[in-house]
């Protein structure tokens, strides 16, 4: 096991010398199967002998009802958001996610910091701002990308919603007022800030446009050798 | 903070201990400053309608860290500077902030947040044109909320911060703590120290004196109706 650390430093009262669990991130946009992946990793794991504990965006007790209304349509400014979803952040880290990787378990996030501040560099923000925000974040073992080509994304969102998803579809930047046009050039933002990240941070990137059991055996041989303390 | 461009609106912040006046005070300033004619808009800490559930909630059931107490703070003023604050002083307002980023500077500083981070992420707002620190003794200042209020809450009596299992007590050692932070600030921000103890009128009057050195306020009159 390697020493956990923050991009920074540790907020006060996280105890980093502590943390003897596991933190694995899976990124991946919208429609990518993150959490199909992550119920069969949690599946896995468990029967592998670990305990697993799942983490995610807008779950904390603290601020969800306000992200949920901001979300159906209670206008707030950019920042307010950012900031909202940065207070939801933090609260799930230090109160669900340092207590469990506390106690030793395998923490599987669905999304991180990365959604989070790319969300926010779409929007204009200042990457010096952003990157301070979250300077206080656990920095995970592994990260994997699950990366999907724009059309699968695609027929894959629309799928999955039966149609498209305004906040998803970045409908609040205006990029186009036809409304799959907005989704493809949102996500195609996103997506070139993902790539800046994928050095930056060490993202392990999984082909996603393949079958579920290809992209599922390409993880689990990953995160073995994560949890053998090899370099993924 | 950013202090980079010249806003046709004036931005002045009071800052103090709890007890220390500040509404009092800043509820007659804006009342002079309305009678002069000007434009004016008073905004105060923790009241942005959107984050008010979150810090109830938060409060109510001790949901908060130093980190996530520290954000649902800065939410708080976000909102209210986006909305409100930062449009009143690009249409001329003179803007009164019942406390302002200092307040937080000091408080989750105490808490154990970095003082640099906290810098950072109230790195959006505007320095304030003036800034008015009301300096009354941490006795004097604790007599005045155990005289004249209810019951003390648990995060405003930094119990939090488990400096004493009287809450009372902790009340105390986390107001000395954070009066230092003050200090400590009073030179890096520029603050005009008021002394609090003298009267009411006394303490108006200097700080009328003070914002009419630095402001004209017939730059901030609205137009003579015809």
């Amino acid at each position: 096991m390697t020493a956990k650390r923050c991009y920074f430093s540790p907020p006060p009262g996280v105890d980093l010398s502590r943390l003897t669990g596991t933190l694995i991130v899976i990124e991946g946009p919208d429609a990518s199967g993150r959490s199909t992946h992550i119920v069969q990793l949690t599946k896995w794991l468990e029967e592998e002998g670990y305990a697993v504990v799942h983490v995610g965006l807008r779950r904390s007790m603290l601020v969800s009802p306000e992200l949920d209304r901001a979300k159906k349509g209670n206008v707030v400014s950019p920042r307010t958001m950012s900031l909202f979803y940065a207070a939801d952040f933090y609260d799930q880290m230090e109160n669900v996610l340092v207590p469990a990787l506390q106690a030793g378990a395998v923490a599987l996030a669905d999304r991180y910091i990365f959604t989070l501040m790319a969300r926010d560099l779409v929007r204009g923000a200042e990457p010096h701002w952003v990157e301070s925000l979250y300077s206080r974040a656990l920095v995970p073992d592994a990260v994997f990308f699950l990366k999907v080509s724009r059309e699968t994304q695609a027929v894959r969102s629309l799928k999955a919603r039966g149609g498209l998803d305004y906040w998803e579809s970045g409908m609040d930047l205006r990029l186009s007022r036809d409304w799959f046009d907005c989704f493809v050039k949102y996500q195609t933002r996103l997506a070139q800030v993902f790539a800046g990240f994928q050095e930056k941070h060490g993202f392990e990137v999984v082909n996603a446009n393949r079958s579920l059991k290809a992209i599922q055996s390409d993880l689990r041989a990953h995160l073995r050798r994560v949890l053998a303390g090899l370099k993924a | 903070m950013t202090a980079d461009k010249k806003l046709p609106g004036r931005l002045i912040a009071f800052e103090g201990l709890d007890g220390s006046g500040i509404s009092t005070q800043i509820h007659l300033v804006q009342r002079w400053l309305a009678g002069l004619g000007c434009r004016v808009f008073y905004s105060e800490w923790d009241s942005s309608e959107m984050v008010k559930e979150a810090t109830r909630r938060g409060k109510k059931q001790q949901l908060f860290t130093p980190t996530t107490f520290s954000l649902v703070y800065a939410t708080d003023f976000a909102d209210r500077y986006e909305r409100q604050i930062l449009p009143m002083l690009k249409g001329g307002f003179i803007v009164l902030c019942d406390r302002y980023v200092f307040t937080s500077f000091a408080r989750d500083a105490v808490r154990g947040c970095d003082p640099a981070w906290l810098r950072e992420l109230y790195g959006f707002a505007h320095i304030p044109d003036l800034t008015f620190y009301l300096d009354l003794p941490l006795h004097m200042a604790i007599n005045r909320i155990f005289e004249n209020r209810q019951q003390l809450n648990y995060f405003e009596a930094g119990m939090d911060l488990g400096l004493s299992q009287d809450i009372y007590e902790s009340f105390r050692l986390f107001q000395g703590r954070v009066a230092d932070r003050y200090l400590q600030m009073v030179n890096e921000f520029a603050f005009t120290v008021v002394d609090a103890t003298r009267n009411i009128h006394e303490q108006q009057e200097i700080l009328r004196a003070s914002i009419a050195a630095a402001i004209d306020p017939a730059d901030f009159r609205e137009r003579a109706s015809q």
